[in-house]
């Protein structure tokens, strides 16, 4: 998978979670997820629990905690794919 | 100076209507909101019928933000969220705030929280995957849950409670709301109480063998308080909120006033004197009332109707009994009695404040409703009041002062005297 369709199908996992859909539709490497999408830190969990259910992978407590911006969850999502 | 209370603002979901208008109209025109429940003759309960309300889940998004109603899977709260919104907006209060409500709390009871909420924990737990329960099931399984999403989503910054005394809950938290406006630390309390019976909450009743279980077939006429045939009570759900304000608020905003309330007692019988963890204490529920009139400065022949609590039990005789000796009155001299269970069932921590929300309709426009199912009064209760104080029929009259009570398991006891406002 490509950075970019990843990032497409990421808009679809933080939709539920983001009332700033100026944002969302405008994502990029550099968006921040608490920052620009307004989204509740508390729901960062649901966030990484979707994003595991979607790719059927498994994203460590280390690796979570580096899923701040758009950028490092596509990191991480691709290191995890690709350990598969 | 004690601060006079009054009603501004009135929301209701259930059984038998959801919203004022349609409850007005169930109430009036005795509509029964109780029906055959297929899941509970697949479960093998004793009892098949259950009041439920002809909620729309996706209803909530006119109350809540998209991220909120995401996730979001407790029943109870939802009924919750909905009444209380909908007693902020009767009152033409406005929902969006930037800074918090300093003088508004919130009183909001519930028994348990939402168990189906509880039970997806439970599983993912014993199946070892609590990691993907994911954030939103703290705030749906803790208690005070109904309570935290309703003072949330309105910014309410003052006492934010939430109380849970079984059946008596709804009416303690009115009276809980009240107290604090009386003694001047709320200028604005919402207050009421929510319910949502599943399966597990029933079969909990349904074990102890004090459900209805003769009228599966006949699901509206199972509810029959005070009736020769009562057979035990139905099990209901729902929610209704009430906003209580010191009179001085409300003139000042110009708000449109309900109704007032006097007074009221919350005690307990202390499980002594006949009362059990099940059965009140006759001196416990005759003192609560005697309380609560004392507290109101009204005498028991200013009483035009009391709202019992009444569901269909053996009780039921021994709470007209208690009625009768505590306003020494009987016969004809007795007042007019209804129970709002014979249409929508028992909703438990939501009866208190539904059936209060019927009270403060009848004050204001002027009726009675009906109990239904009661074409053959219990002949141990007209040994005590006159048939025509149990009104099967609408009565249209002037209803000037009404006490209503609740009773609940641990032999608690509340009870309040609502007025109609008199500058």
């Amino acid at each position: 998978m490509t950075r970019q369709e990843i990032l497409n199908e990421l808009k679809g996992v933080f939709a539920p979670y983001t009332t700033n859909k100026e944002a969302l539709n405008n994502l990029n490497d550099q968006t921040d997820l608490i920052a620009d999408l307004k989204i509740n830190s508390a729901n960062l969990v649901d966030i990484i629990i979707d994003a595991e259910a979607k790719y059927n992978i498994e994203i460590d407590y280390d690796s979570a905690d580096k899923m701040l911006n758009v950028g490092s969850c596509i990191d991480v999502i691709s290191e995890k794919l690709n350990q598969k | 100076m004690a601060k006079r209370v009054v009603i501004t603002g009135l929301g209701v979901v259930s059984p038998n209507g959801i919203g004022i208008p349609a409850f007005l109209n169930a109430i009036q025109n005795g509509v029964s909101g109780i029906q055959f429940i297929p899941l509970y003759e697949e479960l093998n309960m004793s009892c098949q019928v259950s009041g439920q309300p002809d909620f729309v889940w996706d209803s909530l998004q006119n109350y809540i933000s998209e991220v909120s109603f995401h996730g979001l899977k407790g029943t109870n709260i939802a009924y919750g969220i909905t009444a209380a919104l909908d007693a902020w907006a009767d009152a033409g209060l406005d929902r969006e705030t930037a800074e918090p409500h300093w003088d508004t709390g919130c009183v909001f009871g519930n028994s348990a929280p939402d168990s189906e909420a509880t039970k997806n924990v439970i599983q993912k737990v014993d199946a070892k995957e609590a990691k993907k329960l994911g954030s939103r099931v703290v705030e749906q399984t803790m208690n005070s849950g109904v309570t935290s999403y309703i003072s949330g989503r309105l910014g309410l910054g003052n006492k934010v409670v939430t109380n849970s005394s079984a059946c008596a809950t709804g009416t303690q938290a009115i009276l809980m709301g009240y107290e604090y406006i009386k003694h001047g630390f709320a200028g604005r309390m919402l207050v009421g109480s929510s319910e949502y019976i599943d399966p597990y909450i029933f079969g909990t009743f349904d074990a102890m063998r004090v459900l209805s279980r003769k009228f599966n077939d006949q699901p509206e006429k199972a509810s029959r308080p005070m009736s020769a045939t009562a057979g035990g009570f139905v099990p209901g759900s729902g929610a209704a909120a009430m906003v209580l304000e010191d009179l001085d608020v409300a003139l000042a905003r110009g708000a449109r006033i309900y109704a007032e309330v006097l007074g009221g007692s919350s005690n307990s019988g202390g499980q002594r004197g006949g009362g059990t963890m099940t059965a009140p204490n006759p001196a416990g529920v005759m003192r609560c009332v005697d309380e609560a009139l004392k507290a109101s400065g009204v005498d028991p022949q200013q009483i035009d109707l009391i709202s019992g609590h009444l569901t269909a039990t053996m009780a039921d005789r021994l709470e007209v009994q208690n009625w009768s000796q505590v306003l020494g009155c009987s016969g004809k001299n007795f007042p007019l009695i209804n129970s709002v269970k014979s249409m929508i069932g028992h909703c438990l921590s939501a009866a208190g404040s539904i059936e209060s929300v019927a009270c403060i309709l009848q004050i204001v426009h002027g009726f009675v409703h009906p109990n239904i199912n009661l074409e053959d009064p219990n002949p141990e209760i007209l040994n005590i009041i006159d048939q025509d104080c149990l009104p099967m029929k609408m009565i249209k009259k002037e209803v000037n002062i009404v006490a209503k009570a609740n009773f609940g398991f641990g032999d608690v006891n509340s009870c309040l005297i609502f007025s109609k406002f008199n500058k």
